[in-house]
């Protein structure tokens, strides 16, 4: 033995990193440059948003479902009114529902947009994370034109939306759709999906296998990143996403093996060019007129039951299952989260990785705190 | 699958272990299995080539006021189908075997099921608070949880604002 032992390191790495993606904190062992371990360390945005439901009006919990992802606030507001509306058999306006695809699907991008920027910007490529944040700033005017808010949306509402489309918004939104599918994309990845260096951080690092995938419950891009064909927009469409043409793009291992963090990247810009897809046929299937909310009852209480309902959110399975005693609160509602089933195996992705890989795996998986924290 | 063939062939592969089977609303299967099958309950779920329920979506826990109980949402690829398996608990001793060995992502889920509910997985590898900070006086989720004054001496109520006064006698606000 040579008198220099050597030993394991432990370092801490946030809860106030910047690639941390809000205040998230991982315990790693180091051994030089490699890893042996990270050990995530949540729960520093725990609001207990679980127990305030209990205390609320169904209707009053709805501006609660903006703080679950504040990134893609109509899509957990979706979620919340589709459980709801199973639970208590109440019909959704036609041109609600095409309105709800649009919006939701408007965030989704939005939503991209913060993930897939947010990984380039923890690899350190700044530029295109400014680029990502101009047209995500395009999606802030249009949702503040909808519904008022820039952030927390608040749009859905239990048996339908709050507002109905302002004067001009079709053009507007329309132009963006057109803007981003036949300019910004192109242009985008020639300034950096198709960069070698990009390629090289990216490709064959943190390689996630179906059956691996599967175990540790990931759900949505993450899980079609290793190559699984599952989406629920497709597979248990809620709402009208049967009306729509569009694709369900997976990972093929595009620059290294299926399941690595490219392919994971290069999805959500493929879900991009799709959401498009949708937004394009639900602004021309709209109806001209007619109801945008049913009228409920009130007091609003939901007969009995249990319900497991789950829907598509950028981040994943976003479920809520709804327990009621027939009163005007919930009785215990339980938030399933993307992010938090993401969070799972980064424990195990990170063994023997190098700690700059971490980053992109971290960034790769696209997790939200308050998501997982709620 | 429609959900009478289903039904018939979990009674006839589950067999004593399910105590009730019923349709939910959405299409789901609502299985409620006696504790000590659990483990072998969600065994056959996973492997059982007819059945397929290789899918763990959701986990909670749920306190009923007179009693708790867990609750697994899974899901079969091949059938396309739902079921939900609950378990109901003994509300003073809640313990339930874990089921880290059939499901290896379930493990966060029982800790956060662990944190806010106080209900012990037997077995679980590394069954430690998820959200709460370790030193967190009970388990908020839980129907009588009385929220504590005090956090390590610090108050934790907010001071009302409204209603108090400075030394001069000056409302805050």
């Amino acid at each position: 033995m040579s008198k220099y032992s050597s030993q394991e390191m432990v370092l801490n790495m946030g809860p106030h990193h910047p690639s941390t993606h809000g205040v998230l904190r991982f315990i790693l062992q180091t051994d030089g440059e490699m890893m042996v371990k990270a050990v995530p360390d949540v729960g520093f945005l725990h609001r207990g948003i679980e127990k305030i439901a209990e205390k609320l009006p169904w209707q009053g919990f709805m501006p609660y479902t903006d703080r679950v992802d504040y990134v893609a606030s109509v899509n957990c507001n979706l979620g919340y009114a589709v459980a709801v509306e199973k639970l208590a058999d109440i019909a959704v306006p036609e041109k609600a529902e095409y309105l709800r695809v649009i919006a939701a699907e408007l965030s989704r991008i939005g939503s991209h947009f913060i993930g897939f920027g947010a990984l380039l910007l923890d690899l350190g490529a700044v530029t295109p994370f400014v680029h990502a944040l101009r047209e995500r700033e395009t999606f802030n005017d249009l949702m503040e034109m909808l519904c008022g808010a820039r952030l927390t949306h608040n749009y859905v509402r239990i048996g339908g939306v709050s507002q109905d489309l302002p004067q001009g918004f079709k053009t507007k939104c329309r132009n963006f759709v057109d803007h981003l599918e036949h300019e910004f994309i192109d242009e985008f990845n020639d300034l950096i999906s198709y960069n070698t260096i990009l390629i090289n951080r990216l490709a064959n690092v943190g390689v996630i296998t179906a059956e691996e995938a599967n175990e540790y419950t990931l759900t949505g891009p993450n899980l079609r990143g290793s190559g699984v064909k599952f989406d629920l927009r497709k597979d248990e469409p809620y709402g009208i996403y049967d009306r729509f043409d569009f694709d369900v793009p997976v990972g093929t291992g595009k620059y290294g093996v299926p399941g690595d963090c490219y392919d994971r990247y290069w999805i959500r810009i493929e879900e991009v060019v799709q959401s498009c897809r949708i937004i394009r046929q639900a602004l021309y299937g709209l109806p001209g007129s007619g109801e945008i909310r049913t009228r409920l009852a009130k007091p609003f209480t939901v007969p009995a039951g249990e319900i497991y309902v789950r829907t598509e959110s950028p981040r994943g399975e976003l479920g809520y299952y709804l327990i009621s005693d027939g009163g005007k609160n919930p009785f215990r509602l339980k938030i399933r989260t993307g992010s938090f089933s993401s969070m799972t195996i980064i424990e195990h992705l990170s063994q023997g990785v190098m700690v700059a890989d971490l980053v992109a795996i971290i960034g790769s998986l696209d997790v939200v705190a308050p998501e997982i924290d709620r | 699958m429609d959900p009478e063939k289903l039904i018939t062939i979990l009674t006839s592969r589950l067999g004593i272990a399910v105590q009730s089977m019923d349709a939910m609303k959405n299409d789901d299967l609502m299985i409620v299995v006696d504790k000590k099958h659990l483990i072998t309950a969600a065994g056959t779920l996973k492997n059982d080539p007819a059945l397929g329920f290789s899918t763990l979506m959701n986990h909670l826990g749920v306190d009923y006021g007179d009693s708790m109980a867990v609750i697994y949402n899974l899901y079969s690829p091949a059938l396309k189908q739902k079921v939900t398996v609950k378990v109901y608990l003994d509300r003073d001793n809640p313990e339930v075997p874990s089921l880290e060995r059939a499901f290896r992502g379930i493990d966060w889920f029982e800790r956060e099921t662990y944190d806010l509910f106080g209900i012990r997985f037997i077995g679980h590898g590394n069954l430690k608070r998820l959200l709460l900070p370790e030193d967190w006086d009970g388990h908020p989720l839980r129907k009588d949880y009385v929220y504590p004054a005090l956090y390590n001496g610090i108050e934790t109520a907010r001071i009302d604002m409204m209603n108090e006064t400075d030394e001069a006698g000056e409302p805050h606000v």
